[in-house]
């Protein structure tokens, strides 16, 4: 990914100063467009082979890479500030907490 | 936030208004993400239950997700990925001014929305076709096999509530198709454009994760 040589020269306040939100370079937009869509290729490439139980795990952590990037360059989350990084960050954690919780109750059900 | 707004306000001493115009823009934006986060949590419960009943059916799950065709569901993932990409590029135009890109640009992905849609339709008919669905007498029959009938019923449950979400986006995004029609949008005002575009996101994040769950991994 090519976007680290903008991290340093933009700095908070964009290009064009009376904007509202930063403005990200129209490269970077395709840059994960093409990373997204080569990520779905390996995914389904993966999916082909028998890993067992690895499989589920490769195809989350995919996932979860598209994800990542989408919310941070699509979405702009790298540019926001600490109270949107919370409200991005808490439905993850509660999720982790329900799927944990329900995991472990399970087998004490039957 | 209203420190950054003292900063940059673009409009001069906020007096006159409620809100001046960075602060307002920022809440609307803090208050779109939390929407989103009560929406990960609206499809975590199905995610949750869907994770327990593949653990529980893991073999049927397997056997019943080669029934979906994966290369629908990968090109519907391409279609939502390029769909996501140009509503980046509207909030990009909005960000210069520029109403006409805004239009051209989130037509296109309303043209990918469309598509999504068809294609999906064409998926629900053709499991239709093969006796998969709650309409079909014999799935709703004790005799079909209950693992199935979970996986299915998972799988309409998670797609169908997603479809909404694409339904529900389109009509946002039309809405702000047809502000920008009227030039309504300009560099210190185009909220709407980029919380109806953060929407979209969703609704494409949501599909990365269902795409691999239900078509490849089962």
């Amino acid at each position: 990914m090519s976007h680290h040589e903008h991290n340093e020269t933009d700095s908070h306040d964009n290009s064009h100063g009376n904007g509202l939100g930063h403005i990200i370079p129209k490269s970077v937009y395709a840059l994960v467009l093409g990373a997204l869509i080569i990520l779905t290729v390996i995914t389904v490439a993966i999916a082909q082979v028998d890993f067992g139980n690895w499989n589920i795990i490769v195809a989350m952590l995919v996932s979860s890479v598209k994800a990542t990037i989408v919310a941070l360059f699509f979405m702009h989350l790298k540019y926001e500030d600490p109270f949107t990084w919370i409200y991005a960050v808490i439905p993850i954690f509660l999720l982790i907490v329900l799927i944990a919780g329900v995991f472990i109750d399970n087998p004490f059900r039957y | 936030m209203t420190h950054k707004a003292e900063t940059m306000d673009p409009q001069g001493p906020p007096h006159v208004h409620h809100m001046d115009a960075t602060t307002a823009y920022g809440a609307a934006k803090l208050g779109m993400w939390l929407f989103l986060a009560t929406e990960i949590l609206l499809f975590g419960g199905l995610f949750c239950a869907f994770a327990l009943f593949r653990w529980t059916y893991l073999e049927e799950f397997h056997q019943a997700s080669k029934h979906l065709n994966v290369w629908m569901g990968a090109t519907n993932t391409v279609v939502l990925l390029i769909s996501s990409y140009f509503a980046a590029l509207a909030v990009d135009a909005a960000q210069h001014g520029n109403n006409k890109k805004i239009v051209t640009y989130l037509s296109i992905t309303m043209l990918c929305a469309v598509g999504f849609l068809v294609i999906k339709y064409f998926e629900y008919s053709s499991k239709y076709h093969h006796g998969l669905s709650p309409l079909n007498v014999e799935f709703n029959s004790p005799e079909f096999n209950a693992a199935y009938k979970c996986f299915f019923g998972l799988y309409y449950c998670m797609t169908a509530l997603h479809g909404l979400h694409v339904i529900f986006g389109m009509a946002i995004l039309g809405w702000v198709i047809s502000k920008a029609r009227k030039n309504r949008f300009s560099e210190r005002y185009y909220t709407p454009v980029e919380v109806g575009a953060l929407y979209w996101h969703l609704v494409d994040l949501i599909w990365i994760y269902l795409f691999p769950l239900l078509y490849l991994v089962g």
